[in-house]
């Protein structure tokens, strides 16, 4: 057959992570998000507010036991507003984590009919949450407001540092839903594990609660989930709270591992998608 | 017969030198508890070349048909093209917006409304959001379904269903369409719109490969055609062409031995001679077990004689497997004085025609008489053997004898005699 590709057309590839025009990608992610958005509310009697029910619910559960009956918020200022954020964010990224495992599998339909994108699943998962987490962030903010925190040019730092964490749950969601087409057992396996990083961050507690426990203090905010949130507290809320910077002991090479961590999490499970990417339709 | 496709510069699809290999497991390891426990056991896997060397061209605006049984790779050349798999070998070009139809109603969701659910299949095919808002109305009107528009999905029949998803397909607009097997859903009427609308489709000159098993609407709608069998092509080329080599894949697989073992005590008559066997051979002389339709065929039974009879009578009746006598084939009205055979004597009785039975199955029989009426039997052996006929057309009569059809248009008809004429 003739030699001469460029005067055959374009050239067909097999299916990959990113492959495509940048506008096709978006639209797919857009529009996916929105109908997984608009399904969870279709068929309940009270829709959205389901949405918020959860994180407040929380919220108000973890609020009695810790900030009313034992204290662990102890000095700590506007604790409770700290605990909403804290739940919010938390329930924010363990729901895209859950729901990104099972995702790629979930939309086996798609996958094994259709060609796109194959990271068009896990941006539209990411996306679905942060919808969610908008709407919720809105209900932290009337909190915030009511219960007296003063207003600063600060909190226009926060937006920036919630989509920090986004993009940290896209690289779990890249990495979770990319295992489990190969190993089922991710599942379980990442329920734990969200169950350690709850009670592993300073979710319930402010991070000076460790201070007597230096070493557990700093192991805690190597995690780059819990480094986020003593980073917003600080920024957002109370300047006075400690930074990673204090936490780490001045240590500023210290600072670096929660970042590290979270910058590799993001890298190995973009590396990793995009390495499966072409087979996910076959091994399905 | 499809008209010849319009012929512009570079041809559509390029496929050259494609190849696919699946590795099949042969125990599936799923569980990382499973590998943390045998860490030193291989997964040793079987490879399966589902494609292997595959080349090809499709013309612009040529209506390209991909038959194959199954099995034979069809759906993966289909796969691979639309760009779901990864082909291993080989390269493939396209020229033109390709839009892919492995299924109808891609990314359909039952718990949303008839709207969303035609703007997400038409965002999954390539559209923008905007187009794909302004295909709803287009899509709902041909589907004929305005009245359920905001209606969910899963409340709507199959019927409905295919309909609608059938309308995003070919709104959809796409230059090549890739397609698979979607008209084995629907309804008769709704079959009958699909192949006018591809029709159409051909006509306006659009590109189209076509997956299918109906050889009817190979032979109808393509232009040309590819033949797959275990992952290489066997021919491509004339569709009526392919469509008979595919039956005769399909069918005549299980070649050579005929005869059913019967047991000789069973039958009637009074064993004189006794039939041996029987078989089919096509005009080069190979024994086969299926007939394609309109080529010769010769019947044989071997029937040997254990004692002296004169002028028997040879019979071959041709049963359909509803038991309908199709056709009776006998030496005693023809060759009444067939001659002297002797005790030990064998002969072979041929009866050979060109084949005009419609596609199915029959079941002949083979009597062997006294010179008579045949009523006196010397053995008869029902059922001797049963075959196929295949064939490409299957317009539903019991024979299909070579004919022609005219309609003469400028014929009026006197008003008074019309009823006539139409019985004459």
């Amino acid at each position: 057959m003739t030699t001469d590709h460029a005067a055959l057309g374009r050239p067909i590839g097999g299916p990959s992570a990113l492959a495509g025009d940048v506008r096709r990608f978006a639209h797919l992610t857009v529009t996916l998000a929105i109908q997984e958005f608009k399904l969870r509310f279709f068929g309940s009697a009270l829709g959205y507010v389901w949405q918020l029910m959860r994180p407040l619910m929380l919220f108000g559960v973890l609020y009695v036991l810790f900030a009313v009956i034992i204290k662990v918020g102890g000095s700590a200022k506007y604790f409770p507003v700290v605990l909403l954020l804290n739940v919010v964010i938390y329930t924010f990224f363990a729901e895209v984590t859950t729901a990104s495992v099972r995702a790629v599998v979930d939309k086996e339909n798609l996958v094994r009919k259709i060609r796109f994108p194959r990271l068009v699943i896990p941006c539209s998962v990411v996306l679905t949450g942060c919808f969610n987490l908008g709407l919720n962030l809105i209900v932290v903010l009337i909190f915030a407001l009511i219960y007296g925190v003063p207003v600063r040019w600060e909190w226009l730092l926060a937006p920036p540092m919630v989509l920090l964490g986004a993009v940290l749950a896209l690289g779990c969601a890249m990495l979770l839903s990319a295992l489990f087409v190969r190993a089922r057992d991710i599942a379980p396996i990442w329920e734990v594990l969200l169950q350690v990083a709850f009670y592993g961050s300073p979710i319930l507690y402010p991070i000076e609660a460790l201070n007597k426990y230096p070493i557990a203090q700093q192991i805690v905010a190597c995690n780059p989930l819990a480094a986020l949130l003593i980073e917003i507290r600080h920024v957002v809320i109370d300047p006075t709270a400690p930074d990673l910077y204090t936490v780490f002991g001045g240590v500023w090479w210290r600072v670096l591992i929660p970042i590290t961590l979270g910058v590799a999490t993001c890298v190995v499970g973009y590396w990793y998608f995009n390495r499966e990417a072409p087979r996910i339709a076959e091994n399905l | 017969m499809p008209s010849e496709p319009p012929h512009t510069g570079r041809p559509a699809v390029v496929v050259d030198g494609l190849g696919k290999t699946f590795a099949v497991p042969r125990e599936h390891v799923m569980t990382i508890k499973e590998r943390a426990l045998h860490p030193l056991k291989r997964v040793r896997h079987d490879t399966f070349e589902a494609l292997n060397g595959v080349s090809f061209e499709v013309e612009q605006g040529e209506f390209f048909g991909i038959v194959g049984r199954n099995g034979s790779g069809k759906s993966t050349l289909l796969k691979c093209l639309a760009g779901i798999y990864n082909a291993d070998a080989g390269e493939m070009y396209v020229d033109g917006r390709m839009s892919t139809f492995i299924e109808l109603g891609v990314g359909f969701n039952p718990d949303l409304a008839a709207r969303d659910n035609v703007i997400m299949n038409a965002i999954m095919l390539g559209l923008t959001p905007k187009q794909a808002r302004s295909l709803v109305d287009p899509v709902i009107e041909f589907a004929e379904l305005e009245e359920f528009v905001d209606l969910k999905l899963k409340n709507y029949s199959s019927g409905m269903h295919v309909r609608l998803a059938f309308s995003v397909m070919l709104q959809a607009q796409a230059d090549i369409m890739l397609i698979d097997e979607v008209l084995a859903v629907g309804d008769a009427s709704f079959q009958q719109k699909c192949y006018d609308e591809f029709n159409r489709m051909r006509d306006e000159g659009r590109t189209i490969l076509f997956v299918t098993h109906d050889m009817g609407s190979v032979t109808r709608f393509c232009h040309r055609a590819l033949l797959l069998e275990r992952g290489r092509i066997v021919t491509i080329g004339d569709p009526a062409e392919v469509a008979s080599e595919y039956l005769e894949l399909n069918f005549g697989r299980e070649t050579g031995e005929t005869t059913t073992k019967g047991d000789v005590d069973e039958r009637p008559g009074d064993r004189s001679a006794r039939i041996v066997e029987a078989w089919i051979e096509d005009d080069t002389g190979e024994r086969v077990v299926t007939c394609m339709q309109g080529r010769t065929y010769a019947f044989k039974a071997v029937v040997e004689f254990l004692e002296d009879v004169d002028d028997p009578a040879f019979t071959w009746i041709f049963y359909r497997s509803d038991h309908l006598e199709m056709m009776v084939a006998t030496t005693a009205w023809r060759t009444e004085r067939s001659g002297h055979f002797a005790n030990g004597q064998s002969a072979v009785v041929t009866v050979s025609f060109e084949n005009v039975f419609g596609p199915g199955r029959y079941h002949p029989s083979v009597i062997v008489a006294h010179r008579g009426r045949g009523h006196d039997v010397i053995d008869r052996w029902d059922q001797i053997f049963s075959f196929m006929v295949a064939g490409p057309y299957a317009a539903g009569g019991a024979v299909d004898v070579a004919h022609q059809i005219d309609i003469d248009r400028a014929v009026t008809p006197p008003p008074s005699t019309s009823s006539l004429q139409r019985a004459s």
